[in-house]
């Protein structure tokens, strides 16, 4: 999608590398200083996941994108988490 | 549109091997963490730092590019085929490192650490080494694209192929993001 604040594009993407590059420091001071004791995979993944989103809604300009590939992306991290989800339920309780 | 549809697709690809990577975990939980504390924590977060840096560069390309700055569209391509290529030695290395340990699948060394290790390690040479095809497959689709912005096929009007090269670029850049704390800071 064309974007009118096109100039601004550099200094965003900059900001968001220097967003990443903090919560990388951050996981990695979670983990290592087992801030969060035994829910420290969970923060890993919580940090992993922030991560993640800034790099779809920024570099890859989810946000500026249609209602339709945004639902459709949900769709897909539904199918995902509902396949890991039912998984569990079955080893947990067989 | 297309491009995301097929992202979509390896979404779940990937997806197939994190479902894996859960259930084993969760069955042989001390297994996993000390396979994950065996892994060199240094050489795991310099590479999500590489990876992260590169998806920066290819988003300034397409920036470039829009700006219709060819020279320095193309120099930050390069960039990014750079980082990636840094990012498949450090893995060559680490890689080197275990099997130089006797750590590769069906080594005698592996057998005897039991079931939970085996799982470990075999999800690690799996999931790092289809991730790093990935990135293989990545540096050599970004080739042509500086390529294709020399020759001017690529400029500020046409910018699709490099726009789409870009997505697949995040995507792979996203699944290391989620590989690195599973297999290097879950100890």
């Amino acid at each position: 999608m064309q974007n009118p604040l096109r100039e601004s594009a550099a200094r965003t993407y900059t900001a968001v590398w220097l967003a990443l590059l903090v919560l990388l420091g951050a996981t990695l001071a979670v983990a290592k200083l087992q801030l969060l004791a035994r829910f420290s995979a969970l923060g890993s993944l919580v940090i992993a996941s922030a991560k993640a989103g800034l790099v779809l809604a920024f570099f890859m300009h989810l946000k500026d994108e249609g209602r339709f590939l945004k639902a459709t992306l949900a769709l897909t991290v539904c199918v995902l988490t509902a396949l890991i989800g039912l998984t569990f339920v079955d080893v947990i309780y067989r | 549109m297309g491009m995301w549809l097929f992202l979509f697709t390896e979404i779940l690809f990937f997806g197939g091997m994190f479902l894996l990577y859960a259930v084993f975990r969760h069955r042989f939980p001390a297994d996993f963490h000390r396979g994950a504390a065996g892994e060199s924590l240094v050489l795991g977060t310099v590479n999500t730092a590489v990876l992260l840096t590169s998806s920066f560069t290819i988003a300034l390309a397409i920036a470039a590019i829009r700006k219709g700055e060819k020279i320095l569209s193309a120099r930050l391509q390069a960039a990014t085929i750079f980082l990636g290529i840094v990012f498949l030695v450090i893995k060559y290395f680490e890689w080197s490192a275990k099997i130089a340990a006797g750590i590769y699948p069906n080594s005698p060394v592996l057998l005897n650490l039991g079931k939970g290790e085996t799982l470990f390690f075999g999800l690690y040479y799996v999931m790092t080494g289809l991730h790093g095809l990935h990135v293989l497959v990545g540096i050599a689709v970004i080739a042509f694209m500086v390529h294709f912005t020399r020759k001017g096929t690529i400029g500020r009007e046409n910018d699709a192929r490099l726009e789409n090269t870009g997505l697949y670029w995040h995507f792979v850049d996203i699944v290391w993001i989620y590989l690195y704390p599973l297999f290097y800071l879950v100890t």
